[in-house]
Order: C-alpha cells, then sequence, then structure tokens
C-alpha cells in the first residue's frame, strides 16, 4: 500500500501544478467574475470533507464491529483527513465570500453545519491525542456521530434559506465550468488517496514499533 | 421487553435515592446555572436588557449546567466504582443508558424549572406567553442533549482528562440541538410571536431526538465494553 | 515549543481569530452606492484572493505532507534501531 504512494503523489501534484492553466482558460461567471475561480479549490475539497466524514464513520462502526486493527488506522486518518479538507474549505470559502458576498462569514445554515462537523473531528483529533487508553473505541463513537451530520450539511442549503449556492448548482453546470471542476477534483481526491496511504502506513509502522517494544522486553 | 423497562426503573430508583438523601447533585446544578444566569445579567442587561438575549442564555445555561451534571453522575459511579458494576450485571446494556438517561433529565428539569421564570424574570422575556410550544421545545431540546451527554459522559468515565474532554466532544455534536432551541424560543419571543416557525424548529429537534437516541442506543454496548 | 503549533485546538483558535480581526479592520461605510458604479479603485480586487486560496491549498497539503513524512521517518528509525538490538541478543 505504501507504494501507491509516490505515484498517487505525482499524480495530484501535475494536477495541480496544471490547474491553474486550465482553470485560468474557463469562462467568467457572469455576477462574479474572477473570484468566482475559488470555486475550483473550494467546492472539491467541501465535498471531500463531507464524503471522508461518512467514509471515517463507516470505518468507524466497522471497527466497533470487528476491532480490526488496520479499520481503526484507517480511521485515525481519515478523520485527519477530513480536518485539513474541511479546513481548506474553511479557508478558501471566506476568501471568496469577502468578494462575492461583502463579508467574511455568515452563521447561515451551511457554513455553521460545516463548522461544527470540522470542530465534531477536531475535537476526535483531541480525543485520541488526550483520551488515553481505550480511546480508539470513544474516538469510533464520536465519529458515528460525526457521520450522522454530512446529511444536514449537504442538505442544509436547499432546506432552509441561504446566501450560499444550492446543491443543484454543480449537477446542471456548462461543460466549459464543469471540466475544471472535475479536473480539480480528481486532483484533490488522488491527493487524499496519497495521504491516506501515508498515513495509514504511519500507523502500521507505529503499531510494528510497539510490537517490538514488547519483544524487546521480553 | 418489560426486563428492558425493569432495569432502566431500578437504576432510575437507585439514582434518586442516592439523589434524595444527598440532594448534592441537584443544589450544585441548579446553583451554578444560577450564577450563569446573574454573570449573563450582569453582562448584557443596560436599562433596559438586550433584546434576544433571553432565548440564547436560557439555552447557554442549561448546556453548561447539563454538562456538569453529567460530569458529576458519572464521577459519583467512578468513584464507587459502581459503573463496572452495572456493566457486569447481566442485564440490557441499553436500559443501563435509558436509565442514567431519565436520571440526568429528571436533573436538567429541576433545574430548568428553576431556571426559566429566572430568566423571564432578569431579562424581560415573555418565556410564559406560550406555556405548550415552549414546554415542546425546552422538552425536546433537552432530550437531545442529554442523550447525547450521557452516552459521551458514560464512555468517557474512565478516559484520561474526562473532564475537559467532556465538552469538547459534547458541544460541536449539540450545538445544532442548542441552535434550534434558541431559533424557537425566539421565534416565540419576536414582537410578533412566530407560532409557525417555533413549531418548525420543534420538528427539527424531534428529529434530532430520534436519530441522537438510536444512535446511542446502537452504540452504547460497543463503546462501553473495555 | 513547536508542539503547541501543531495543536489542532491553537490552530483553529489561530484560524478564528484571524476572521474576526480581519472583519473588525473594514471601515463602516456611510453612504450607499451599488457595486457596478464603483469605480475599479474602490472595488475590491479578486486576484490576491484567487491567489491566496491556491497557496493555501499549496500550502496545507505540503505541511500536512512535511509532518507526517517526518513521524514516519522517525518511527522507521526506531524500527532499524530496535530490530538491530534485537538480532543481536539473538544470533
Amino acid at each position: 500500500m505504501r507504494k501507491a504512494f509516490v505515484p498517487l503523489l505525482g499524480a495530484a501534484g501535475f494536477i495541480f501544478l496544471t490547474a491553474p492553466i486550465i482553470i485560468a482558460r474557463a469562462p467568467f461567471e457572469s455576477t462574479m467574475g474572477l473570484v468566482q475561480k475559488i470555486f475550483y479549490f473550494h467546492m472539491p475539497p467541501a465535498m471531500l470533507m463531507l464524503l471522508s466524514a461518512i467514509f471515517c464513520g463507516l470505518v468507524s462502526g466497522a471497527y466497533l464491529v470487528t476491532r480490526r486493527p488496520v479499520l481503526d488506522w484507517t480511521a485515525s486518518a481519515a478523520a485527519e483527513l477530513t480536518v485539513l479538507y474541511g479546513s481548506i474549505a474553511l479557508v478558501t470559502g471566506p476568501l471568496w465570500a469577502r468578494k462575492a458576498w461583502g463579508v467574511w462569514w455568515q452563521w447561515d445554515a451551511r457554513l455553521t453545519m460545516s463548522l461544527l462537523m470540522w470542530m465534531i473531528f477536531v475535537a476526535y483529533l483531541l480525543l485520541r491525542r488526550y483520551g488515553g487508553n481505550g480511546s480508539e473505541t470513544l474516538a469510533a463513537g464520536l465519529a458515528l456521530f460525526g457521520m450522522a451530520t454530512s446529511p444536514f450539511v449537504y442538505l442544509s442549503v436547499n432546506l432552509w434559506r441561504t446566501v450560499h449556492p444550492l446543491t443543484s448548482v454543480v449537477p446542471t453546470l456548462p461543460v466549459d465550468f464543469a471540466f475544471p471542476l472535475w479536473y480539480a477534483f480528481t486532483g484533490f481526491l488522488l491527493m487524499y488517496l496519497a495521504l491516506m496511504t501515508l498515513r495509514v502506513t504511519l500507523e502500521r509502522q507505529r503499531a510494528a514499533l510497539d510490537q517490538l517494544f514488547l519483544e524487546s522486553d521480553e | 421487553m418489560t426486563a428492558f423497562w425493569r432495569v432502566v426503573w431500578i437504576v432510575v430508583r437507585k439514582d434518586l435515592a442516592i439523589e434524595a438523601r444527598s440532594r448534592e447533585l441537584l443544589n450544585t446544578t441548579v446553583f451554578f446555572a444560577l450564577s450563569c444566569v446573574i454573570i449573563f445579567a450582569v453582562s448584557f442587561v443596560r436599562e433596559k436588557p438586550l433584546g434576544d438575549a433571553a432565548a440564547g442564555i436560557l439555552w447557554v445555561a442549561i448546556a453548561f449546567a447539563g454538562t456538569l451534571a453529567l460530569g458529576r453522575t458519572f464521577e459519583r459511579e467512578r468513584y464507587g466504582d459502581t459503573l463496572r458494576a452495572l456493566l457486569l450485571a447481566p442485564s440490557d446494556r441499553p436500559a443501563i443508558y435509558v436509565g442514567k438517561l431519565i436520571g440526568i433529565l429528571s436533573l436538567l428539569a429541576a433545574t430548568e424549572i428553576v431556571l426559566v421564570p429566572l430568566v423571564a424574570l432578569l431579562f424581560q422575556a415573555g418565556l410564559f406567553s406560550h406555556p405548550l410550544l415552549m414546554g415542546a421545545l425546552l422538552i425536546f431540546g433537552t432530550i437531545g442533549f442529554a442523550s447525547v451527554g450521557t452516552l459521551f459522559a458514560a464512555m468517557l468515565a474512565r478516559a484520561r482528562s474526562r473532564d475537559v474532554l467532556l465538552p469538547i466532544l459534547l458541544y460541536p455534536v449539540t450545538i445544532p440541538v442548542m441552535i434550534a432551541g434558541v431559533k424557537g424560543t425566539s421565534a416565540l419571543l419576536d414582537a410578533t410571536p412566530q407560532l409557525q416557525m417555533a413549531g418548525m424548529w420543534i420538528l427539527l429537534l424531534v428529529c434530532f431526538d430520534v436519530v441522537f437516541l438510536t444512535l446511542s442506543l446502537w452504540t452504547f454496548d460497543p463503546l462501553m465494553t473495555e | 515549543m513547536k508542539k503547541i503549533w501543531l495543536n489542532p485546538s491553537v490552530l483553529a483558535s489561530l484560524l478564528l481569530a484571524l476572521n474576526a480581526a480581519a472583519v473588525m479592520a473594514q471601515p463602516g461605510q456611510s453612504e450607499f452606492a451599488p457595486v457596478n458604479e464603483l469605480t475599479p479603485a474602490e472595488q475590491l480586487p479578486a486576484a490576491p484572493l484567487v491567489i491566496a486560496a491556491y497557496a493555501f491549498v499549496w500550502l496545507a497539503f505540503l505541511f500536512y505532507v512535511w509532518t507526517t513524512w517526518r513521524k514516519l521517518g522517525k518511527v522507521e528509525e526506531e524500527i532499524g534501531a530496535l530490530s538491530a538490538q534485537l538480532a543481536k541478543r539473538r544470533p
């Protein structure tokens, strides 16, 4: 699994290096102009934060049932990546909002729920770091609640009146906008997979080190 | 099914019996909620109180008092090592959860009975003008908060840094419940009370309650096996 | 000292503080002027925002890869050292 890291990282890096060219050639959006281009760096990480949260929840649930260590390592990695991608979305969003909406932040449904989801997974990381023994199990429980918030985050724009664009925007994008978007999305996704392999390898090696410590004590 | 509720009743009766003797949790929780509200009153009341202050302050006080109560309830269990005894008992694990939940709910209900009139008085807020809707908001909001809180407090009972970890874990998950409670209360306190709005928030609270209770019941057993 | 900066809650507070400071730094407006009537000098330039967004993506990923790679390096170093020790013990 470790072997996949470098090619994945390379592919993702290539996409991120070439993305500005493709994005610059995309047409301008009529009302927002240049600042709308942040969309290509905002929507993919936001979507991946949601998907990562769901993935973390599912893997955590599986861990609670089977107690296989690799599931715990994967859940840990997924939680960290949820926080990472969430941070990117929560920074690029306000950068866009400052020009498009006139304010850095608004306490509307979508933004608030996204921030809360991000905080739940930050709490997950704090729990794993400072919770002591047995915190893997407890964190798995927390991840399930984090996963439960994802439909609320996604549907919040459709259910409440918010300034944030609706979920119907992306599926109905004209191809000139859709191509750069999915290009960028592929880059972020490949990066996610690369980082996941790296992080799980770290956990696997840590477990191997613990095993060696035990053996050296015998 | 009746065995389940028998266990629930035993747990509730045990907690009520312990509490009735010392009334430690009740007194300390109510007094803490009182202090909270007074601090807010000092901060937010000028010649007349700030507009929507009452709604937010009420729910913040409930959240803070609730967190304290949760921590103390399970600290008591941990101190007497009764938590392990409870878990070793050959009874339905979720029944223990429900029993503890009912105990916490009773404690919070007693706190809210003191809190709501106090907030209404100090902030000149018409919290009693629509008692049924207000009651529904309080009931479903408190259930939402307490359902997650009981699960997290129980699972953290033997963890390191549990005192600070409980709010860190609990608040992000229950802030949606708090928001719904505050928005619903605000709708009722508006100059022209928006009853339909309040009804919508109550419905959302019920949704949250169903999701949180279901999740908590499912995960209580796997999370408590050590 | 470094460990404190890497702490997620410190980073989170920093992010929030930066945002709050940015909000408070904006001066108020006295009159209403529709956006498309503003001169380009008065409009908020979009380019720095777009560049900042792109830069942040790179920074975030570089930060994560760097810190994880270093942790992995340290762990593998310790594994090497321990394995060598164990191998010596039982020839």
